[in-house]
């Protein structure tokens, strides 16, 4: 855990009494929503179809147990009881009251929990991995990058104004797990031939409607440069960036037409006025930084302790185990993963008694650490194995051990137009509707890795790009209609999906996603060859004659 | 369902009405005949000609304490007189979600 310091901490406090002042003034007719909306939007703050929705922040996806309970009360208190992580480590509630907001602001600061950034045209919450500073094999803890860099561009005047949002992801493990390549900027922690830890930064990825993958602009800036090297970046997409078309704003746009040579070279001769002046990180910064970190004391624990033998006889157990826990960096620990895809229900969603739950559990079996991924799922980081069985009962009872993590009905899902006003289709029913289907998880096991991700429009929430089998709602005269990719993915072998044909209405996409997993369960090599690598290697075709030889 | 956040020009092709989010809290509203708002759609004012749209609508959006995003919104007068959204967003603002919400008992 990260502890906030005094300036934290009043930094907070004056936000949350500033933005009182503005909903008064808004609600007093002083403000109009014109001038109203760039302040909302500041804090969070979006109007959806049915209420406002409000946008809180989980810096690198780091949440305490006081700060989980806290998010419960938000959503016992000031929403209908529930909230909705997102696929950026936030967690948004839709049925927020304007009056209402400072309250729940007030709240969530007496536990150094904020919605600063987290919408408008400024650097959005620097996400990690969630098994940040547990992950056998990782650099270091990256969350103490993210955190220099949150320090750095939280408030920044200079980048308060940008053409476009901007988000930046870190990564300190080979398996990437932050998703970095589909970042503004995805830095991947690394040691150079000397041993010095820096990072390879890649640039202009981004997904919406013009989808890119990001490209590397530097494979190796020191750590103690990387504040001055980000701020280069930010300073040529400043100046160059576009602001007369929404559509074309993003970095990612600007990368794409100067190219990553170009907007390199722009980049470096920017870094060579900065690199050496105050934004140098010294060791000492860094160390206060790292220093803040807190981590569990552990036990020397058996790697196999007798708990976890006993229950390995329970096959429901067994199954639970083999999908949801992950190895630790530390003997006789484990991580395990939440699923928050339950069958029939929406992705991502939990409940007040849920997260309470989950606080109570985290306090109990590990350390009081919540993480929370980038998947729509949470994670308990450190969980001594013989408690594994114990968890694993307290799970089940509260609806959150689904054995589905990384299966096909761990589906990544947006709002969609059941909550968004920018949706032109549902998400959320699709989703429900495919774990329905595939709801027997022996068959899900054998089906194996497949990441299926849903967006209701083209602003790409969802990820449907770079999912496995990726499912875009559009709109045709009128009715719902939903285009097919396959071959996505979102991890170090980042790719975008291709269309496999014309768009399918709402009643046959989950068909067609049975069509194309029968298909990928007869031309699969071996049960040992995925999803993924089968598209990979015999290409769309096969899949699509599949799907509309009977259309 | 194409978002009326984009909707430019103003041109209805049917009965319509004015919606938009109620400042305080968010809820639907529907511009009324009495120049104020109701939650439900069935005390919307109806328009069917673009110039009575563009009225209403103005009339609306000069409420912006009250108010905020209005827009002209399609509906469907069903034979008994009965107000219906006339496409599927509308129907769940009007309706609410087509999920259960995720609480728990």
């Amino acid at each position: 855990m990260y502890a906030y310091d005094e300036l934290d901490r009043t930094l907070l406090h004056e936000r949350v009494e500033e933005f009182r002042d503005q909903v008064k003034r808004r609600l007093s007719g002083e403000l109009t929503e014109d001038e109203f909306k760039i302040l909302r939007l500041q804090n969070g703050v979006y109007l959806q179809l049915h209420a406002y929705m409000f946008r809180v922040a989980i810096p690198y996806g780091t949440l305490s147990s006081k700060q989980l309970r806290a998010l419960a009360h938000v959503a016992r208190r000031y929403d209908r009881g529930y909230g909705h992580f997102t696929t950026r480590q936030n967690i948004q509630f839709n049925w927020i009251k304007l009056a209402e907001l400072p309250d729940a602001l007030a709240d969530l600061a007496e536990v150094g929990i904020h919605a600063m950034q987290t919408s408008g045209n400024n650097m959005r919450n620097v996400t990690s991995d969630q098994w940040a500073g547990v992950a056998p094999g990782e650099v270091e803890d990256p969350r103490i990058w993210s955190e220099l860099l949150r320090q750095h561009t939280t408030l920044h005047p200079e980048f308060s104004f940008l053409p476009r949002k901007f988000k930046i992801a870190i990564t300190a493990s080979e398996h990437d797990r932050a998703a970095i390549k589909i970042h503004d900027i995805g830095l991947r922690l690394h040691k150079n031939a000397d041993g010095e830890t820096g990072f390879e930064v890649l640039v202009g990825g981004g997904l919406g409607r013009t989808p890119f993958i990001a490209k590397t602009i530097k494979p190796f800036v020191h750590g103690r440069d990387i504040l001055s090297y980000v701020e280069a970046i930010l300073r040529v997409y400043n100046q160059y960036g576009r602001r007369d078309n929404i559509y074309k704003a993003r970095i990612k746009i600007l990368v794409h037409e100067l190219g990553i040579e170009k907007f390199g070279k722009e980049v470096e001769e920017e870094w060579q006025q900065l690199r050496d002046s105050a934004l140098t990180l010294d060791d000492a910064a860094i160390e206060e930084v790292r220093s803040r970190f807190s981590y569990p004391a552990y036990e020397k624990l058996p790697h196999m302790p007798d708990e976890l033998k006993q229950a390995a006889h329970d096959p429901v157990f067994e199954r639970w185990r083999k999908n949801s826990v992950f190895p630790h960096k530390v003997q006789g620990y484990s991580i395990v993963t939440l699923s928050l895809k339950p069958v029939g229900g929406p992705p991502g969603d939990a409940t007040a008694e849920q997260m309470d739950v989950i606080a109570d559990l985290a306090d109990r079996y590990s350390f009081g650490e919540i993480r929370v991924g980038h998947e729509q799922n949470l994670a308990l980081p450190h969980v001594a194995k013989r408690d594994l069985p114990a968890l694993w009962k307290a799970l089940d009872k509260a609806g959150l051990a689904t054995p589905n993590v990384n299966l096909v009905s761990d589906i990544i899902a947006c709002p969609g137009l059941d909550y968004c006003s920018l949706a032109n289709a549902r998400s959320i029913p699709i989703a429900q509707e495919l774990t329905r289907r595939f709801a027997n998880h022996d068959t899900a096991g054998l089906i194996g890795r497949l990441h299926i991700n849903i967006s209701g429009c083209i602003n790409a929430c969802g990820h449907h790009h770079v999912g496995h089998i990726g499912i875009l709602g559009v709109e045709k005269n009128g009715e719902e209609f939903y285009q097919i990719t396959i071959g996505g993915r979102a991890d170090e072998s980042a790719a975008l999906g291709t269309l496999i044909g014309p768009s399918v209405p709402y009643a046959e996409v989950a068909d067609v996603v049975e069509d194309i997993v029968e298909a990928y369960l007869a031309l699969r090599d071996s049960p040992d060859e995925l999803f993924i690598d089968t598209v990979k290697r015999l290409g769309v075709e096969p899949f699509r004659e599949r799907v509309y030889a009977t259309r | 369902m194409t978002s009326p956040l984009e909707q430019k020009k103003i041109r209805i092709t049917g009965p319509s009405v004015v919606t938009a989010n109620r400042t305080r809290d968010g809820v639907v509203i529907y511009r009324t005949a009495q120049q104020g708002w109701s939650a439900q759609l069935a005390d919307a004012a109806i328009v069917r000609t673009s110039d009575d749209a563009r009225a209403l609508l103005a009339e609306a959006v000069a409420d912006d304490v009250g108010a905020i995003g209005a827009y002209i919104a399609p509906v469907e007068i069903k034979d008994n007189g009965v107000i219906a959204p006339g496409n599927l967003r509308e129907h769940i603002r009007s309706e609410g979600l087509t999920i259960e919400l995720p609480v728990s008992a």
